[in-house]
Parts: structure tokens; C-alpha cells; sequence
């Protein structure tokens, strides 16, 4: 199993008799990986533990061809090529902006002033260089951290919710940022977050963690499908699709983007055409008709056929699966209208999108 | 004020003296400030009792164990004659030893509470951004900690100058080897020469006071953190 590429950990550890932490992770040697679970399921606990930052007896880690922990060995912390955002500012208070920056780029392999400027223009940090550390803003603060921590060129990036410090008006101040983060940065990231949004929006890979176990790990896009696992009961709880932009109507302001298994009109935000675009449909967005509905005002209207009908904790509520050509989608149905419309797996139906978000 | 020879010879050597013992204490009382700052062993409660020990304790107390260990029997006695440097009782030598001792909680205490306030989370950035111990230390632990370092320097320098207990014990009264300026002005009022005395001591009195003046004023314009450092 150790000659895969990307990222491979198996620890196991016990802090007392609450919690103890054992994952045997892999992970893709690219793109975003989200970890997520709610406050105290070992999320960060295991990030540290990547990171070398918490020592764990017996685990095994591996970066591609790298091994930094196994029963022999364990590459110290400041030896592992890799970086860590954490979640509260860390930046050094004994040093400005540049300072800050500066310290990680001098450690970095090569010390390449272009990729220096390139970093400081991606994370839009040019007029703070020379300002203290005290005088930035939470959301600046994290896009420095951000930012230093790029400048090592890591080849692996750890991220433990960097934007759970920040009020919403901030987090999408640095959404936009981490977006260019996906596109221009070429190691793997990990991503802890709670925030169903920010991984909707980012992640490409999605690691689910429950009480210090993973319940959990796959393409976004799967996961997000799966009821068997608590984050479908989240009141958040839907599923991202691919989708591109096909054509535009002038009129209404709208534009029409096909996924695999059918297409929607969504509002027009300007993208030209052949944009790629990823669309979230929240489970409680959607509802079901059994024959193509008249006149309604919903736009997104589709055919689709259920797989599964899942209970959920809510015991007013179910949760139904769909299938649209090659995509699932979730629905969140009172169980009375589950009885009523007498739905099963195999029933085609028609599926209502209320509303969808695009993400990016 | 003019100084005559014998108590220009005291300042300088109290300078020398209070120099030396801050100087070998820094480098002796970080490594162990850092351990106290950062060890969860059962230790850490005894030791920290041993070097506030001499806050609470007569000098005359430590300078009379020290004289009997730097005696011939005592072990430091037998360790420096058998290295061939003779005794340090009544020696410059083993005046810096027993100052370093004396002053040892003035030193250790200030950094130890500034290496608490700086925290674990300052080092584990640096390490995470490819700073190795060393690096981090001399980079990130020391700029951050440094009005504990300063306060530490200060007041172990001034707490050395008015040593005297410790001094009469260990060193006795030898002239440009242990007489230093509180055991002269002693000498002083022994000899009911209050005008000398009162010259030395009001010296004494406007220096240390200008000292911790200074230094008041430079945690001051620290940040305000570094203002808890300098909690004796």
C-alpha cells in the first residue's frame, strides 16, 4: 500500500477515556482536501499530527516518496515541506507584514524574489508590507498567514479553519482568495472546516471525522450524496455539480448550464460562455412532482428517478435520493409526502429545484 | 564628591563583580527559565523552590553553606583543588559564584514568565515555516521575550551591587579581591566615618534607583504584556 503518491497517515493515539483518535487516511497528491466534523471529532488533533506537531507513537506518514514517521523515525516538524494556517492570527508580533513574510521566504529552498512578488499579488497584500501586525484586520491577517505560509512552497499545505476567526463579511473577502489558492498552487492542500459552505465551495476531496474516527473519505461530490453519515442530516445537507455554461438569454438575465444529467437556468452573473461552474442544490431546495408540473414558478424543473428513501433524525422528515443521468441529488420531503406520492426506488418523478447557488 | 583610591578600587570591583554574575547568569538561568516554562514534570515545583529559596532566606544563611562547600572538605572546595585552582573562599571567583546564587531568583524568574507569555504557538509557526531549534530560539523566542530579558539583566546587575551578607560570609574584606562597596561602607560606619558612608551610599541609593527607573520606563514602551514580566 506504501507505493501510492499523495498522502498516507495512520495514527492512533488516546488523550484519556473520552478521546482517543484512529484514522488511516489516504489522500489525492493534489487539489483540496476538506476534512470535516464538528468541534472536538479530532480534526485538528490530526492535522497536528501531520504536521509533526503532536508526536503519536506506532503512526505512519507518508508524502509521496517521503516517508516522515514510521516506527524508526520521525522527521522533526521544521523538516517536513510543509506549511500550517492556523485558525487564530499567528503571525510574529515582533515583526511587520514584510517581516513576516520574509521569514518564511528566507527558509524557503530558493529564494526567488518573482515568486515572492507572485504571492504578495495573488493574496492582494502589496499595501500592508510595511504595516505592523497589529494594524491588520482579521481577514488580512489571514490572508499574510496565508500568504507565508505559501512562500515556503510547501508540499503540502495545512489549512485548520482559517476563517473561523472572521465574521461573514470577512470570510468572503477571503473566499475569492482561496479560490486562486485551488487554481494556482499545485500541492495538496487540507482543509479543516465546519463550514458545509466554504467545502462546498473549495474542496475537491471530503474527509468526514466523528468522534476521532473517519466515517467518510472521497470525491466531494460522493460524499455529499451519502445519507448513511450525520452530514446529511445537517440542515445544509445538498449536493455540488459540475456544471458548464451553454447559452444566454438577454432578455431575462439568465444562463443556461448543462451537468452530467441535465441542465438549469440560473441567473446570469456574466460568465462567458463555456465557463466552468461549480452549483450547489440544497436538499431542502428541492422538492418532487410525480407528473411534469403546469405552470409553477420554479425554472429548474427535471426528471429523475428515485434510488433510496433514507429516514433521518427529524422523524417528520426523509431524505430521497435521486438519480439524474449520471448525478445524485438529495431531496428533504416530509415523510407524509413520501406516503403520499407513494414514492419507492425506481418511481420516476419530476425533481424542482427552488433554488441553486453558484458557487464559483 | 571625590572617592579616595580604596573606594574607587570597592566600585570597580563591585561593576566587575555585578558584571560577571549577570553575565554567567543569563546564559545559566535561560536554559533553565525555558525548562520551567515548559517541563509538565513533578520537578518543576521542587526546583522552583530551590531558586526562589534565596529570596526568603538570610544571606548569612547561604554564604555560610557556601563557605563551608568551597572549603577544603566541602565538595566545590574538593572539586576546584582537585582541578588545581585552589579554594574559592575568599576569592573574586567564589564572590561571582555566590552572587550568581543570591541573585539566581531575580534572573530566572523574569524569563521564566516572559517565556509563558510568549506561549508554544509563536515556535510552532516557526517550525511549521522550516526554523530549527536554534533558529527559532535566537529568531522568534528571544525578540518576543525580550523585556523579560532585559528586566532579568537589570535586576540581577542591581540586586548584585547591594549584596553584602553573602559577600562578608564567603568573601571577608580582602581589598581589590572581595571588598566590595556595601561591605566598605560597613567598614565605614564600623570606623564612624558617616561622611564616606553617606558618600558610597547615596551613590548607591541615586544609581539603583536611576536603574529601576530605566527600566520602568523601557517596559513601559513595551508591549503591554511585557509590563507582567517584572512581577517580584
Amino acid at each position: 500500500m506504501s507505493t501510492g503518491t499523495g498522502l498516507q497517515a495512520r495514527f492512533e493515539l488516546a488523550f484519556d477515556s473520552r478521546f482517543s483518535l484512529k484514522v488511516d487516511l489516504e489522500l489525492p497528491d493534489r487539489g483540496i482536501s476538506a476534512i470535516y466534523g464538528a468541534s472536538g471529532s479530532g480534526k485538528t488533533t490530526l492535522l497536528r499530527c501531520i504536521a509533526g506537531l503532536h508526536r503519536s507513537g506506532g503512526g505512519f506518514l507518508k508524502l509521496n516518496d517521503t516517508v516522515w514517521q514510521n516506527d524508526r523515525q520521525f522527521v522533526p516538524t521544521h523538516q517536513r515541506s510543509l506549511a500550517y494556517v492556523f485558525q487564530e492570527a499567528s503571525l510574529f508580533s515582533h515583526l511587520n507584514v514584510e517581516g513576516n513574510l520574509k521569514f518564511a521566504w528566507r527558509r524557503s529552498r530558493d529564494k526567488d524574489s518573482c515568486y515572492l512578488q507572485q504571492v504578495i499579488g495573488l493574496m492582494g497584500i502589496g499595501p500592508l508590507l510595511s504595516r505592523s501586525t497589529d494594524a491588520l484586520s482579521g481577514g488580512e491577517r489571514q490572508r499574510v498567514a496565508i500568504a507565508r505560509a505559501l512562500l515556503t512552497r510547501p508540499g503540502l499545505l495545512l489549512l485548520d479553519e482559517p476563517l473561523s476567526a472572521l465574521d461573514a463579511g470577512r470570510r468572503q473577502e477571503i473566499l475569492p482568495y482561496l479560490e486562486r489558492l485551488h487554481e494556482e498552487f499545485s500541492a495538496p492542500v487540507l482543509y479543516v472546516s465546519h463550514s458545509l459552505d466554504e467545502i462546498a465551495r473549495l474542496a475537491d476531496q471530503l474527509v468526514v471525522m466523528e468522534a476521532g474516527r473517519i466515517v467518510a473519505n472521497d470525491a466531494l461530490c460522493a460524499v455529499l450524496t451519502r445519507t448513511d453519515i450525520s452530514l446529511s442530516q445537517h440542515d445544509e445537507a445538498g449536493v455540488v455539480l459540475e456544471a458548464r455554461v451553454l447559452e444566454r438569454d438577454d432578455d431575462w438575465h439568465l444562463v443556461r448550464v448543462e451537468f452530467a444529467g441535465g441542465s438549469l437556468w440560473i441567473r446570469d452573473n456574466g460568465d462567458h460562455l463555456g465557463k466552468n461552474l461549480r452549483i450547489r442544490v440544497l436538499a431542502r431546495d428541492v422538492s418532487l412532482a410525480l407528473d411534469e408540473p403546469g405552470a409553477s414558478s420554479i425554472v429548474n424543473r427535471l426528471p429523475a428517478q428515485v434510488e433510496a428513501i433514507s429516514e433521518t433524525a427529524d422523524s417528520a422528515m426523509a431524505l430521497v435520493t435521486l438519480v439524474l443521468g449520471e448525478t445524485r441529488i438529495l431531496a428533504r420531503l416530509t415523510r407524509r409526502s413520501v406516503h403520499t406520492l407513494e414514492l419507492q426506488p425506481g418511481r420516476a418523478v419530476w425533481a424542482q429545484l427552488k433554488s441553486v447557488a453558484v458557487l464559483r | 564628591m571625590g572617592l579616595t583610591e580604596s573606594e574607587w578600587q570597592a566600585v570597580w570591583l563591585t561593576l566587575q563583580l555585578a558584571c560577571s554574575a549577570t553575565f554567567l547568569l543569563l546564559l545559566f538561568a535561560t536554559p533553565l527559565a525555558y525548562w520551567l516554562a515548559r517541563t509538565r514534570s513533578w520537578l518543576k515545583g521542587p526546583v522552583s523552590a530551590v531558586v526562589a529559596l534565596p529570596l526568603v532566606l538570610p544571606p548569612t544563611v547561604l554564604g555560610f553553606y557556601l563557605l563551608v562547600a568551597m572549603g577544603p572538605s566541602g565538595f566545590i572546595g574538593q572539586l576546584t583543588q582537585g582541578l588545581g585552582l585552589g579554594s574559592l573562599a575568599f576569592s573574586f571567583e567564589g564572590l561571582v559564584i555566590g552572587s550568581m546564587i543570591y541573585s539566581l531568583p531575580f534572573v530566572v524568574q523574569p524569563i521564566h514568565n516572559a517565556i509563558e507569555a510568549v506561549g508554544q504557538r509563536p515556535l510552532e509557526v516557526a517550525a511549521t515555516l522550516g526554523a530549527g531549534p536554534v533558529d527559532r530560539f535566537f529568531t522568534v523566542l528571544l525578540p518576543q521575550a525580550r523585556a523579560g530579558f532585559i528586566t532579568a539583566a537589570v535586576l540581577g546587575f542591581a540586586h548584585t551591587l547591594g549584596e553584602f551578607g553573602v559577600v562578608l560570609m564567603i568573601g571577608g574584606n580582602i581589598p581589590e579581591e572581595t571588598r566590595v562597596l556595601s561591605v566598605l561602607i560597613y567598614d565605614h560606619v564600623e570606623a564612624l566615618d558617616y561622611a564616606g558612608a553617606h558618600r558610597l551610599s547615596g551613590g548607591l541609593l541615586l544609581f539603583s534607583f536611576l536603574v529601576l527607573l530605566a527600566l520602568y520606563a523601557v517596559q513601559h514602551r513595551m508591549a503591554p504584556q511585557a509590563r507582567a514580566d517584572f512581577r517580584l
